[in-house]
């Protein structure tokens, strides 16, 4: 009587599947309190993760519904890998499409700001450029440069006001969130990541330097919104540029 | 089989499961803190604050690698991405020990962060030896097996689990980790002696103690179900069978866990302070 692997993670996952035969008490009884213990495990220790991961869309919807949330999220979406610092990827899609969330417009975009800044946390440590190289560079010049871009900085972006609900749920003096579109870069100049305000056409320009564009290829990219020296003021005042060639 | 004499091992003193917001505290006062303990999947990220506090604390102390996530009883193959990651970690690191645990939590690509339970069969005692052999070839090095909480068994095991662990230790070379929590919330659950327990166990194989808190429950029958949660003080029974295994084994690396509802410093120093009578117990 061979209790599989599959059995067994078949029935921890689902509260109301039969214990598979097989597993007992010390008397040889069926053991089905005892095998609570392991499905409760699972379901405690991945909602535990998934509540620290998301505190901001955690606050927003409340924690009652968070945890049964996360109960759903969890079958749906176990871990493909022992790395729980990194659980919940799936999150933002899971947001949009879940009937009791699909309708918060803004929660996806939330659950992504609360990825990157975990993302941002564990990425790898790199030493900022020289800002000097770019200063010095001649117009045309600078149009062919390339920059890269520290692993730590992301960006988001969306139609709801998302950098002033994230303040708004992690500060206790922000001002109350007013509705138009906003986009965010993430940074990590130390060893904590930082939130920014900046408009779509920054964080586009943004990605596609990510993506080893020139200078000149990632205004291209952006619309007329697009306020270069800002930009590149930012992400050289953060740290957020390695190299600049 | 690798070979078993490499010069890695904890000293014989308290060691406790390292938290970040114990940092400051155990920089500046230590007391008759050892070493520590991390647990490997935490320090798996590319860079950031926690690999290189992890730097400096190894500057300081030796350090202890125990892995959670290895699914070293899987019925499938280990998992390449994180025996890589593994590699990786203990070949910057450079660790005093590497441990994991008899247990599994991937199957089918999903991880379940939990430790399951195995049935010991020859099966299994073959597909475990396997990856433990996988393992130390791969990391270059002897890792210690830690002995399970038991809440259940299976109808068909065929020995008992330390004859399991004997005969892993002898097929592979690997150590062992001997938690005496988990063999006091094992023997209540399963209704066998802890003290007997301890008696079967190979101890010479044994490179490090654990110690830990457990809660309270009863099964269907009202049969006691201690569950094993690292979320308090350790009881006063482990604390004797700690002192039964010592007198047994002679000084060992014991470790305090405590990883859920995680007390201030103080209260962990004063679990620490008393492993650390224990071993002078055994030793005056």
């Amino acid at each position: 009587m061979t209790v599989t692997q599959s059995a067994f993670k078949a029935a921890v996952l689902d509260p109301a599947a039969t214990v598979p035969t097989g597993i007992v008490n010390p008397d040889g009884a069926a053991a089905s309190k005892r095998f609570d213990v392991y499905r409760n495990n699972v379901a405690v220790s991945l909602s535990d993760a998934l509540e620290s991961a998301f505190p901001v869309v955690r606050k927003l919807v409340g924690d009652e519904f968070f945890r049964a949330m996360a109960g759903v999220y969890l079958r749906k979406h176990p871990p493909k890998t022992p790395l729980m610092m990194f659980y919940g990827d799936a999150m933002p899609q899971f947001l949009r499409r879940f009937e009791p969330t699909k309708s918060i417009g803004y929660l996806p975009a939330i659950a992504r700001i609360e990825l990157a800044m975990r993302h941002a946390y564990h990425a790898k440590d790199v030493a900022p450029a020289d800002a000097q190289a770019l200063t010095t560079l001649a117009s045309d010049a600078l149009m062919s440069t390339k920059l890269s871009i520290a692993p730590a900085t992301q960006t988001v972006t969306s139609d709801f006001p998302i950098h002033a609900i994230y303040l708004a749920n992690t500060q206790a003096d922000a001002p109350k969130p007013v509705m138009q579109p906003q986009a965010v870069v993430i940074t990590r100049a130390g060893f904590d990541p930082q939130i920014h305000l900046v408009n779509a056409a920054a964080a586009t320009c943004i990605e596609a330097l990510k993506k080893g564009q020139s200078l000149g290829q990632a205004i291209a990219t952006a619309d007329d919104t697009l306020d270069l020296g800002t930009v590149l003021g930012l992400l050289l005042a953060q740290g957020a540029v390695t190299e600049i060639y | 089989m690798l070979d078993a004499t490499q010069n890695h091992s904890l000293p014989a003193r308290p060691g406790v499961g390292y938290k970040a917001q114990h940092y400051s505290d155990i920089m500046e006062n230590p007391g008759p803190l050892g070493w520590l303990e991390i647990h490997a999947e935490n320090y798996m990220g590319d860079g950031g604050r926690p690999l290189a506090q992890l730097r400096h604390l190894a500057e300081r102390f030796p350090i202890s690698v125990h892995g959670v996530g290895l699914s070293i009883g899987g019925e499938g193959d280990l998992d390449a991405d994180h025996l890589a990651r593994l590699k990786h970690l203990i070949g910057w690191l450079n660790p005093a020990s590497f441990s994991e645990h008899l247990a599994w939590s991937t199957h089918d690509s999903h991880f379940f962060n939990d430790l399951l339970p195995l049935p010991y069969t020859e099966q299994t005692l073959a597909r475990v030896a396997t990856h433990i052999n996988q393992v130390q070839d791969t990391v270059g090095r002897q890792m210690l097996l830690e002995n399970p909480s038991s809440y259940l068994a299976f109808a068909e095991s065929t020995m008992s689990e330390t004859d399991f662990l004997r005969e892993l230790t002898q097929r592979t070379g690997c150590g062992l980790l001997l938690d005496v929590n988990n063999v006091f919330v094992s023997a209540t659950n399963l209704k066998t002696s802890p003290q007997a327990y301890i008696d079967d166990f190979p101890l010479e194989a044994v490179g490090e103690v654990h110690l830990g808190g457990h809660d309270e429950d009863e099964d269907e029958t009202g049969a006691p179900l201690l569950i094993d949660s690292h979320g308090k003080a350790v009881v006063d029974p482990v604390w004797a069978l700690l002192d039964y295994t010592l007198a047994k084994s002679g000084p060992k690396p014991l470790l305090i866990e405590w990883d859920t509802d995680v007390p201030p410093w103080p209260i962990l120093a004063d679990e620490i302070t008393r492993a650390d009578r224990a071993l002078t117990l055994i030793t005056s």
